[in-house]
């Protein structure tokens, strides 16, 4: 067994990222690693690099258990990661990026410049890459830096290689050219953990696969005894939980009706959706499948560069945030430490920040009628605080993500558009936020809710819009849909 | 903020008890109000500079500010412009002065710290150029002093610096700007998804610094019959460090005019309080260096008391 990893378990505060997985790796062996977002893939990866510290659990590499990991020691046993988004230092050179990593020495010692490009030129020629080692590494494509942390990876003589998601970004002439090399990796001895959203390919790459799901490993089987549809049952399916309080309420008029929204630029294509008073739409999907991005295109973030936002059915214009706002959109985002709360503030200001102009008269602020109204609602959402005075930052994640809602209903929109509204908070203040929705839908409120977890999609929402590369590949209503459909639809596996 | 102002009270405190001791003449009513006369116009900047640091900018310009705006004082107080008049255009200019740095730096994404040095060196040098280095002398009686005698001069001074202080620091709690320079300098990204105009507020702390810049201009060439080119060398730092001292986060969104009026004020007393304790004046930089770092070894040592270490960084 050339890695092993046992029992590894990582909580993000009260979330349990990994709950015990334990995994093996031969060498010569290719062993996939699948799950839906949020299943524990990335965390696995990081704890495996020392980039993460796990709170229980050990690592053996060849026999020899790994003591205080970390990225450099890792590196230095050979264990090397290339991740979906090239870690790469833009402004230096190709050899200068390969040499960062794999000369030894100490920062005083003097650089053979011409060895060092003719090393890179050498493990890129290994790779069948036809890239200038002279050449600065931003200036490269992403296929093309992703070639060079390969290189960059073998300079190391590493011993297991992890790819996480190699191909997203690939051509098919590239992916054919990155399989190879693989293969040829793989008869060196190497070890590979293969990361892969596209189950297709795994049958002619992986030897084996490991399902992970709500950080646990569900399953290894060999991949040549599992077809992409079991993965894809083996990766949804399990109990709903009952947490979810959604509560069904007569559907209104059509609130929110948006035709063929495109930015080219934010990567939305043809958008076409509608959303009724008291309804929440759903919108599911892989990481980089443009959920978020069509939520900032439907907020004035990123405009559209074609097609009809209408809000109550008169048609409205929509070109930055101060628009969206005007219309009765309001938006709250994904990470809300850095985009939804203002930490410095009290809870408070945070509450009326996007509607300080009707709380004031002749620019000044009413702060009797702001305390009034951020009190009645810090009650309302049941937002835990040392009082409405006390900086944002002081409350924990699910209490700030209440503190951003409210911000959002303080404006009395007519359409809420939630980012991944309960991730990273715990499973209480989750709950929470759910019946905060269901209240507000109850109140005629048009909700879109962009959710990675199908638990929260399939408990919270009347109809559910699955987004592929930038575009909706399909709608479905709560009652046909189940985890499997959805997470076909998003991986683009419709049988 | 309470925690600074303890520290602050307590290093008063220090002062006070070794000056009473060893100079009480420093506590002679003449040399506080001279003490107050002098710092009035850095004050202005520093008021100035808390809005531009809020807003999560900085600008290192406002010594150059300062300098073209008592030589454009100097000049038309000397080609005969009234008084009011001279201040208002002086401020024209620093408004000027300001948008030019505030449109760099809200328009064209210059960050600050660069756009606001090359303003700083160009028109260094550019007012250089114009007065080949001459000061601008013989100003007109009636232009010194606010053209009043000598104590009641002193006193419209220290008037008007308490009457700008006093607006700002109001203006900044109560108004709706106020509050969207904080939430602008706490987090540009959440202050845009929250709709506000966060271009135009950074433009307009930038045109504001260099009103008051001017405003400080007029007040400090008032006192003299000739004004320097040179004026206004070091302002910036001075009036950076009132504002850290003063317990502003240099990085934004936290900080008040209260505690850089605290901060302005420490720095003020170091120079006189060296001369009354006949310690060398090349100390006075040392002392200010040492309480700027003493200030922020005291942020980071409370921050991490608190656990919240890295949660406002950036």
């Amino acid at each position: 067994m050339l890695l092993e990893a046992q029992g590894i378990a990582k909580n993000y505060g009260g979330v349990r990222a990994l709950k015990g997985v334990s995994f093996d790796l031969r060498a010569g062996e290719v062993h996939a690693l699948v799950g839906e977002n949020g299943a524990g893939k990335s965390t696995l990866i990081k704890v495996l690099t020392g980039a993460v510290e796990p709170d229980a659990g050990s690592i053996f590499l060849g026999g020899e258990r790994i003591l205080n990991n970390s990225p450099h020691h890792s590196r230095s046993l050979g264990l090397a990661a290339v991740y979906q988004q090239p870690a790469i230092f833009p402004h230096l050179t190709v050899a200068e990026n390969i040499a960062l990593v794999n000369e030894t020495g100490g920062l005083a010692r003097k650089v053979n410049w011409a060895a060092r490009v003719e090393t890179a030129r050498e493990l890129l020629k290994a790779i069948g890459a036809d890239i200038d080692p002279e050449r600065e590494a931003g200036t490269l494509s992403m296929p093309e830096q992703q070639l060079v942390e390969i290189a960059k990876a073998l300079g190391a003589n590493v011993r297991v290689l992890i790819l996480d998601e190699p191909t997203a970004s690939l051509t098919e002439l590239e992916t054919e050219r990155l399989f190879t090399i693989v293969a040829r990796l793989r008869s060196q001895g190497a070890g590979i953990i293969y990361i892969s959203h596209r189950l297709e390919e795994l049958a002619r790459i992986a030897d084996r696969i490991t399902v992970l799901r709500d950080g646990e490993s569900i399953t290894t089987r060999q991949a040549t005894e599992t077809t992409p549809q079991q993965l894809v049952s083996l990766m949804a399916g399990r109990e709903l939980a009952t947490l979810l309080p959604k509560v069904t309420v007569p559907l209104g008029d059509v609130v929110l009706s948006v035709q063929g929204l495109s930015s080219v630029s934010a990567g939305v294509h043809g958008v076409d959706l509608e959303v009724r008073a008291g309804e929440i739409l759903g919108i599911a999907g892989l990481v980089g499948a443009g959920r978020t991005q069509l939520a900032e295109t439907l907020f004035g973030i990123t405009p559209a560069d074609a097609g009809k936002i209408r809000v109550k059915g008169s048609e409205v214009v929509v070109r930055n945030p101060e628009d969206a706002i005007a219309a009765g959109i309001a938006y709250v985002p994904e990470d809300r430490r850095r985009h939804g709360i203002v930490g410095d503030l009290p809870v408070r200001a945070n509450t009326t920040l996007a509607i300080l102009p009707q709380l004031s008269s002749r620019a000044l602020l009413d702060q009797e009628s702001e305390r009034e109204l951020a009190t009645e609602w810090v009650t309302r959402l049941g937002i835990k605080t040392d009082g409405i005075d006390a900086p944002a930052s002081s409350l924990s994640g699910g209490n700030q993500q209440k503190v951003a809602i409210s911000r959002w209903l303080a404006t009395e929109p007519k359409v809420l558009i939630l980012d991944e509204p309960t991730q990273g908070i715990d499973v209480g203040a989750k709950a929470e936020c759910h019946r905060i929705m269901c209240d507000m839908a109850a109140k005629g409120l048009a909700i879109v809710m962009i959710s990675s977890e199908l638990n929260e999609i399939l408990g919270m929402c009347d109809r559910v819009a699955v987004m592929r590369n930038g575009h909706i590949v399909a709608t479905v209503a709560r009652a046909e849909a189940t985890a499997e459909s959805l997470l076909a639809l998003a991986l683009g596996h419709t049988s | 903020m309470r925690q600074r102002a303890t520290a602050i009270a307590i290093f008063w405190a220090v002062l006070v008890a070794v000056l009473a001791f060893r100079a009480p003449a420093f506590f002679e009513f003449a040399n506080l109000r001279d003490i107050a006369v002098v710092n009035a116009p850095a004050l202005l900047v520093a008021i100035g500079m808390t809005l531009v640091i809020l807003a999560g900018e900085i600008d290192v310009s406002v010594g150059s500010q300062f300098a073209v705006a008592s030589v454009v004082a100097g000049t038309l107080a000397k080609a005969g412009v009234p008084l009011p008049l001279t201040a208002l255009l002086t401020a024209l200019a620093g408004a000027c002065f300001g948008a030019l740095n505030g449109a760099l730096v809200s328009w064209l994404g210059v960050p600050s710290i660069v756009a606001t040095l090359a303003a700083m060196a160009f028109c260094r040098e550019l007012l250089r150029w114009v007065t080949q280095g001459a000061w601008v002398e013989g100003l007109p009686a009636d232009f010194q002093w606010m053209g009043l005698s000598q104590p009641h001069g002193e006193l419209a001074i220290l008037l008007l610096a308490a009457t700008i202080f006093a607006a700002f620091a109001w203006t900044l709690r109560h108004s709706q700007a106020g509050r969207a320079v904080y939430a602008v300098g706490s987090s540009r990204e959440s202050a845009r998804l929250a709709g506000l105009p966060v271009g135009g507020i950074t433009l307009a702390v930038f045109i504001l610094m260099g009103v008051l810049t001017a405003l400080a201009g007029v007040l400090d060439s008032v006192r003299f019959s000739q004004v320097q080119s040179s004026a206004g060398a070091g302002l910036e730092l001075k009036a950076i460090s009132a504002v850290v001292i003063g317990g502003a986060a240099i990085t934004g969104g936290r900080g008040t005019l209260w505690g850089t009026l605290l901060g302005a004020s420490v720095l003020a007393v170091i120079a006189p309080a060296l001369t009354f304790l006949g310690i060398n004046a090349f100390w006075e930089k040392a002392i200010q260096g040492a309480i700027i770092l003493g200030a922020i070894v005291l942020d980071r040592l409370s921050a991490r008391r608190s656990g919240s270490g890295d949660k406002h960084a950036g």
